[in-house]
């Protein structure tokens, strides 16, 4: 079996596991009002995950999501209630310009040669900052397009409702999944993510990449605003704090590797709904401090980068234990 | 054009191809003052493997990236097919038709084969990767090479011959005019080389142009039709393979011949006394074949072969940096495990290494701290030597070695090259080894200093010391060895004692031209 899947399975089984323990202690979790919830109430999240998901196959790293989700939410607000411009301008607006951030970020990663931390900690310094030029307020939106967006719902069989933003997350995915696996663009991140000299020689367009990556991350990060600014309807500059660090978290428990080359778009969307379950979980208890959430995240986090490390492991003695025994044998 | 071997080899063309696919003429390449490339012509024609050979620094690696477009020639020719053309970059020449795979395969080990033999250019189908379709291809495509794997399974999971198979396939795919080879057997075993050699006789009978660099003389002579020797960054000739012999080789590549060599003679009578430390059945698979070694006191042992012959190999093996798979060590007449440089250095061992720069000295520490690195390592780090006790260690050893320094606080970098040798061999002198192994301790120094090295080496021995000198100057090696241990291709492959030990000797036994001196060991 492939070794590289294995992380991939381990998350899917402990997402099964971590579920069937909940219905086991609330029956009650066991609908699809459940499902439908956890769907919405982690839709910015999903969708941020997503885009830091290739960022961090190709070996880079985005800190500067949660910042652009929060600066997306402020100026949509500003442009929809201020000034009266109507949503759907106001996203293209924000979507335009969250791409742009990352595709500068990309450029400058790239072409100065500087570190992906360092460029997205300024990033994320710079898109906080840009909120409170814009506003020090949480401003909220009343918008009638925004009342329908939020009134739009499947009915799941159950009862359970899949909203829009829940469905806009699920073909998010989707989408990420095809994009990993089935394009070009696809191929050439997990090529730079392998190693970048080995993609340069064989011809990967590098420069091209990079900065798409990072584009892609500012867009779906930029989205990820849009969902949420959605979901609370307002825009506050004080949201989205250390979002990006739940959605590495997610990223990394789907089986992604740090290092980059190895990891599945699929594994991140396990890697968000076992966060939420945890939160479900909390609210169901009712006693239990929401930061128990944090706590088990933490946890997991651990266990996966162990897990990881030990299959490194026992592959490269594979592979060295066959080379020994060909070359004496 | 350089010399009059080209000429010939011209004229004896004869059976072989003779349409020149890519050539380069009087090329120049300077790198800040330092001529890399000196005049060089060198050409390739369809449908032979020509033999690049040059000992390190000879300007092999300098010529395949003026070929590839890597580097610009600061001056100088090169023509593909007749047509003079200028090698912006590997792109480009990728796109030429000149395909290279390097000695560490740069494919990617994470991406599945055939996404490494497709990426950038993968079959489509309603605007998405055709998955199925590349597999397809790429199972037709290592058919050819005479592969049938699993090519959806990541690159990884394949032994690095096979890895170097697919790259091949990869550049020939791409390319398909001219393959340069840049070392390729170098961590292969014997099987998967004649499993490469193999494919690089299919791959001549397909009219390609094949590039061989190599290290190994017999690989040499088993594979290629042509040969060009560099030396220095210039031409020291280029010849039919079957119209060379392998001394001619070798002198070609050791800048001189037979005739030109001088008698020195050798130390005279080795020691009687029994051998002080003793290697049985030493060996570590790819890195060099089992041999045994005794040493006695006051004997020096000199190690001559070409690079990559296994020299460096034998050194680290000897002194734990490597670990060896098999065999045992042993000093008068007690057995010993050295796993570690630490326990070489408890046993009484001591290395200068070969690049003294990066593995020898620390040179912002002063000269006194140098020489009294390794006692203290030796000592442990809580049994401290004063600075009184260093500095007198140090004045001790600046006296005997006559080490030339205005002050022992002097930073090591400052020093002259021979004076760093020296501080280093003060250093190992300094924990009195009872076995030292010096890997090419006049590399790089002036010739004063360079007969004072010997001088002390001839010293050391007679103090008692066992002593094993690595050395690609073969007169050196002469002039101090009381034993001399030839090597080639990874295989210590004879012992020369007494009136055997002259140049001509060494360097006929180097090329395997006599069966001058029974092989200690042959390879399994």
């Amino acid at each position: 079996m492939n070794t590289r899947l294995l992380p991939f399975y381990a998350t899917l089984l402990i997402c099964v596991l971590l579920y069937t323990a909940c219905v086991i202690q609330f029956p009650n979790m066991l609908s699809t009002r459940v499902i439908g919830n956890l769907l919405t109430d982690n839709a910015f999240l999903g969708i941020v995950a997503v885009g830091m998901t290739f960022v961090i196959i190709s070996g880079g790293i985005d800190l500067s999501v949660g910042s652009v989700i929060a600066f997306t939410g402020v100026l949509i607000a500003v442009l929809v209630s201020h000034h009266g411009m109507h949503p759907l301008a106001a996203f293209a607006i924000a979507l335009v310009f969250a791409m742009v951030f990352g595709a500068a970020m990309g450029a400058i990663i790239h072409y100065l040669n500087v570190p992906a931390f360092i460029v997205t900690l300024a990033g994320m310094f710079l898109a906080r900052g840009l909120c409170f030029v814009l506003t020090t307020q949480s401003i909220p939106i009343n918008h009638p397009f925004y009342t329908t967006l939020q009134g739009l719902y499947w009915r799941m069989p159950g009862g359970g409702r899949l909203t829009f933003i829940g469905g806009l997350m699920l073909a998010v995915f989707a989408a990420g999944i095809i994009i990993a696996h089935f394009t070009k663009f696809g191929s050439y991140v997990y090529a730079i993510g392998g190693n970048r000299t080995s993609a340069e020689l064989m011809g990967v367009p590098v420069a091209r990449t990079t900065i798409g990556i990072y584009a892609l991350s500012g867009f779906l990060a930029g989205l990820a605003g849009i969902v949420f600014s959605l979901y609370t309807s307002a825009g506050y500059s004080l949201s989205a704090v250390g979002v990006e660090l739940d959605t590495i978290a997610a990223v990394v428990i789907g089986g992604t590797l740090l290092t980059g080359g190895v990891g599945y778009v699929a594994g991140s969307f396990f890697g968000v709904i076992i966060q939420g379950i945890i939160q479900t979980y909390i609210v169901f208890d009712g006693t239990l401090s929401s930061w128990w959430t944090k706590i088990v995240v933490g946890i997991l986090l651990f266990a996966f980068i162990a897990l990881q490390r030990v299959l490194v492991f026992v592959s490269e003695r594979r592979i060295s234990g066959r080379t020994i025994a060909r070359s004496t044998g | 054009m350089t010399g009059n071997a080209p000429a010939e080899s011209d004229a004896a063309q004869g059976s072989l191809q003779s349409d020149v696919l890519l050539s380069v003429e009087n090329i120049h390449k300077s790198f800040l003052g330092f001529k890399a490339l000196d005049g060089v012509d060198f050409d390739i024609r369809a449908g032979e493997i020509h033999a690049l050979l040059g000992e390190n620094g000879a300007g092999k690696s300098t010529l395949i990236k003026v070929l590839t477009g890597v580097h610009q020639p600061d001056s100088g020719v090169i023509r593909f097919e007749g047509r003079e053309i200028s090698v912006r970059d590997t792109l480009q020449a990728q796109h030429l038709g000149i395909g290279t795979v390097y000695q560490e395969v740069n494919l990617l080990p994470n991406l599945s084969v055939a996404e490494n033999l497709f990426i950038g250019r993968q079959p489509k189908r309603f605007g998405f990767v055709d998955r199925r379709e590349m597999e397809r291809r790429a199972r037709a495509l290592l058919a050819q090479y005479g592969m049938d794997i699993d090519v959806s399974a990541d690159l990884a999971r394949y032994s690095v011959a096979m890895q170097q198979l697919i790259a091949i396939a990869r550049a020939v795919d791409l390319s398909g005019r001219v393959l340069i080879l840049d070392e390729p057997t170098a961590s292969l075993d014997s099987h998967e080389t004649e499993m490469l050699f193999t494919v690089m006789r299919q791959l001549k009978a397909r009219g390609l142009g094949l590039v061989f660099i190599t290290h190994f003389l017999d690989q040499v002579y088993a594979v290629s039709d042509r040969v060009t020797i560099l030396r220095n960054g210039s031409l020291a000739g280029t010849a039919l393979t079957r119209d060379l012999s392998k001394i001619d080789l070798v002198s070609k590549m050791l800048g001189r011949t037979l005739a030109e060599v001088t008698h020195t003679t050798h130390r005279t009578a080795p020691p009687a006394s029994a051998p002080r430390i003793s290697f049985r059945d030493y060996g570590l698979a790819r890195s060099i074949a089992p041999f045994d070694l005794d040493i006695a006191e006051g004997e020096v042992v000199g190690v001559a072969g070409l690079l990559g012959s296994g020299r460096t190999e034998t050194a680290r093996l000897l002194f734990g940096i490597d670990v060896p798979d098999n065999g045992k060590a042993s000093i008068d007449g007690r057995e010993i495990r050295i796993r570690s440089p630490r326990e070489a250095v408890a046993a009484g061992f001591g290395l200068c290494p070969e690049d003294r720069k990066t593995d020898g000295i620390v040179g912002d520490l002063s000269v006194r701290e140098n020489i009294a690195l390794a006692l203290q390592a030796r000592r442990g780090w809580l049994r401290r030597l004063s600075s009184r006790e260093q500095s007198d260690l140090a004045d001790r050893f600046v006296k005997a070695l006559d080490i030339r320094t205005s002050d022992i606080e002097k930073p090591v970098k400052f020093l002259s090259g021979g004076n760093q040798q020296k501080v280093i061999l003060a250093r190992w002198l300094a924990t009195s080894p009872r076995f030292l192994i010096l890997d090419e301790p006049t590399r790089g120094i002036d010739v004063g200093a360079h007969a004072e090295i010997i001088r002390l080496i001839n010293r050391l021995c007679d103090d008692g010391m066992a002593l094993l000198v690595i050395s690609s100057e073969i007169e050196e090696i002469v002039a101090y060895s009381s034993r001399v241990r030839v090597l080639r291709d990874r295989v210590h492959t004879a012992e020369l004692t007494g009136s055997d030990i002259n140049p001509a000797t060494i360097m006929r036994t180097i090329a395997a031209d006599t069966g001058k001196g029974a092989p200690p060991k042959v390879e399994q």
